[in-house]
């Protein structure tokens, strides 16, 4: 028996005994995924490094692993969750807490904010709201040869629903934090839908917090509707142990003159890998996907980036920066399509990585498939040591060598830093960035949250 | 201030500077000429510490200490400030994050206290003045799309910020128009101070009409092959170099 085959058949086996305790919380609309997508899992497994996509990152250990929670939390987690205060003071946003993939289920499940505006749990929204779930949920999940996203689909309970109605704006951005605590190892998936429809905005920051050594592994699916001339920020903050696993499978679909960002900064954690599906649907979108992250010891980070240019004059712009120290290992692979009437596409692609170690290592992939012929396209990688002359440079000036490369890492991460779009987050940021570089722990100081 | 005797260093196993004595006391100005690969620049990064470098003899003197066991960091925060032939760019890293760090090292070297944001930045905004510098070339980063021209300035704004005892300027006039070098030369003659020492590394006299040494040194081959005042920089600049050539080729 092949190891693909016997890691696959027991999330098979995990599906086609507990459906009923699955399905049981869901609509029957969302329930209605379920069989056509554990079929595909089927067919596909969990990646391999056989797999082009996954080449650079092995999911094996993390898979083939008894985990001793799959299903829903304990209630006194929910307490918890309900306790959790994010300590970045300047930052004012609407918070959400979901708990091992749930949203609480204590304090009333939907939130519903000046304009229409609601956030809270996907699950309800799908009972009260089925004509918006209806619309949205599963339509741009779109990667059928990631057997994991279909996991996700098939199993998934909750996860958390933002729906911003035309022309509306909350005053502050959403904060989703996904707090994964348990005594037990545990296995997570939950799926987020957030739809901001014709000419509304909205930014959302997702932070991944860990706030238990057990092994934690997380399968997340988020899907963003980016209706016409709407605008769109997505800030993703991970700060998770050394063991826990995460991977996240995020689809955003944009529809003409609409204006998205999506920001990736991952401090801290085991095993990272994080899918970012950008398409850009209608003409005149623009993208832009940014992506830093800080890895040290036997620490994994994988960047899989995909810009769909299904329209013509669209523009998109990747940025993906590495600092490796350690052993640690990292890839990068960004794929830019651009479908054969997509005239007027501006695609460019970015990725620079440090090595701070001989035993460090860093793999980059670009992937551009282009079938239109008035298209600008550029890609340039790096992966490299920090610049001695500019090193020596800053000592002729005074500052001692430990200050000078540290200012140097720091300037490196900054030029993804800066695009942050909020503008709290992004001084926060900057701290914990300082603060990992210089080997502290980088929690956010007064958090219960012990992430490291 | 400065004495550097019988000096041999060299840059991956080639000999490049075959023996250099030089004594700079305070307040003196010395330019150093010399054709293209005399050693130079060589001389210039073995003074700041450039690690590329190996000594393979002689000492050097800086105010009583041996220069040559100092970091580099710490040789500027005892007085020496090397001007850059070539300034780096350094992306990401603000010019005022970079001048604040390095003043304040150089603060706490001296016992005095950090200075505060905005005395920090008054500082700037007068030095700035007095190099002419654009105003929004301090809030990029370090030398990052600045012109020839700018980076240049940006070397004379820096040694301004931090005031040395001893500015080695590595062909600052190199690529400089008439009127950079007009402003480049005026920022150093006004940092000029009783106690403190240059040495200005040219190729060309023309910087000399704006800073007036007191002693003009010849650099060919890894020696200095010739020693004497400012009317030295004229006559080369009238003869070029060729009769130095033929004269050291002649000796030996």
């Amino acid at each position: 028996m092949n190891g693909k085959s016997e890691v696959s058949e027991f999330f098979s086996r995990l599906y086609a005994e507990n459906i009923g305790r699955i399905a049981e919380g869901s609509t029957p609309f969302i329930n209605s995924f379920r069989k056509e997508a554990i079929e595909k899992f089927n067919l596909l497994g969990v990646p391999t490094k056989k797999m082009e996509s996954y080449r650079y990152t092995n999911l094996e250990s993390f898979f083939r692993h008894d985990y001793q929670s799959y299903f829903i939390p304990d209630v006194s987690h929910f307490r918890k969750a309900e306790d959790f205060r994010c300590d970045v003071t300047d930052l004012d946003t609407h918070g959400i807490v979901l708990m091992n993939g749930f949203y609480p289920t204590i304090n009333g499940k939907l939130r519903e904010l000046q304009g229409g505006i609601i956030i809270g749990s996907l699950n309800e929204a799908a009972r009260k709201y089925p004509e918006l779930i209806e619309k949205h949920y599963g339509r741009y999940a779109g990667n059928d040869s990631d057997g994991l996203i279909h996991l996700n689909t098939a199993m998934v309970s909750d996860g958390v629903f933002i729906y911003v109605p035309r022309g509306a704006a909350p005053a502050k951005p959403v904060q989703i934090v996904n707090l994964v605590d348990s005594d037990q190892d545990t296995f997570n998936q939950h799926r987020n839908l957030i739809i901001v429809e014709e000419n509304a905005r909205c930014a959302v920051i997702i932070c991944d917090h860990t706030l238990s050594p057990q092994r934690f592994l997380t399968n997340a699916v988020s899907e963003v509707y980016a209706g016409e001339n709407s605008s769109f920020d997505l800030i993703r903050v991970q700060n998770e142990h050394n063991n826990a696993c995460k991977i996240t499978h995020t689809f955003i679909h944009q529809e003409r003159n609409s204006n998205v960002t999506s920001s990736i900064i991952t401090l801290h954690g085991g095993l990272v890998r994080n899918n970012t599906y950008h398409r850009l649907n209608g003409e005149r979108a623009d993208c832009s996907s940014y992506g830093l992250f800080l890895a040290d010891k036997w620490q994994h980070v994988d960047n899989f980036v995909s810009v769909d240019h299904a329209s013509p004059n669209c523009t998109s712009n990747q940025l993906f920066k590495g600092v490796l120290d350690d052993v640690s290992t990292g890839a990068f692979n960004g794929r830019i399509y651009v479908a054969p009437d997509a005239q007027g596409t501006i695609a460019y692609q970015k990725n620079n990585n440090i090595l701070l170690t001989d035993e460090a290592r860093m793999d980059t992939k670009p992937q551009l498939e282009i079938y239109a012929d008035d298209v600008k396209c550029s890609h340039g990688a790096t992966v490299g040591q920090l610049d001695n002359n500019a090193l020596f440079y800053m000592q002729s000036r005074g500052i001692d060598k430990r200050q000078a490369l540290l200012m140097l890492m720091f300037g490196f991460a900054h030029e993804v830093i800066q695009n942050l779009k909020v503008e709290a987050l992004r001084e926060r940021i900057d701290g914990l960035v300082m603060q990992r570089l210089r080997g502290e722990l980088s929690q956010c100081a007064s958090c219960m949250v012990k992430c490291v | 201030m400065l004495s550097i005797k019988n000096l041999e260093a060299g840059i991956n196993g080639k000999m490049i500077l075959k023996g250099i004595s030089l004594e700079v006391k305070a307040g003196e100005i010395h330019a150093i000429m010399g054709p293209n690969g005399s050693g130079k620049s060589t001389l210039a990064a073995v003074l700041a510490g450039r690690d590329t470098v190996e000594i393979r003899g002689g000492s050097v003197t800086y105010m009583g200490n041996d220069l040559l066991q100092m970091a580099p960091e710490d040789r500027s925060k005892e007085g020496i400030f090397l001007g850059f032939q070539y300034p780096i760019e350094i992306p990401g890293v603000s010019m005022v994050n970079f001048m604040k760090t390095a003043v304040n090292e150089h603060r706490k070297h001296k016992g005095l206290p950090q200075l505060s944001a905005s005395d920090f930045l008054k500082l700037m905004r007068e030095k700035k003045e007095m190099v002419e510098i654009d105003s929004k070339l301090a809030n990029r980063s370090v030398n990052e799309g600045f012109s020839g021209g700018e980076k240049k300035k940006n070397e004379i704004f820096q040694m301004a910020m931090l005031e040395p005892k001893l500015a080695i300027l590595d062909e600052t006039d190199s690529g400089l128009d008439i009127d950079a070098l007009r402003i480049v030369a005026n920022g150093v003659n006004r940092l000029r101070r009783p106690d403190n020492s240059s040495i200005v590394i040219t190729h060309y006299q023309r910087l000399l009409d704006y800073i007036v040494p007191d002693v003009v040194h010849v650099l060919y081959d890894g020696r200095i092959v010739k020693t004497a005042g400012k009317e030295l920089a004229l006559e080369l600049e009238e003869k070029g170099y060729d009769w130095i050539r033929k004269e050291v080729d002649n000796q030996n």
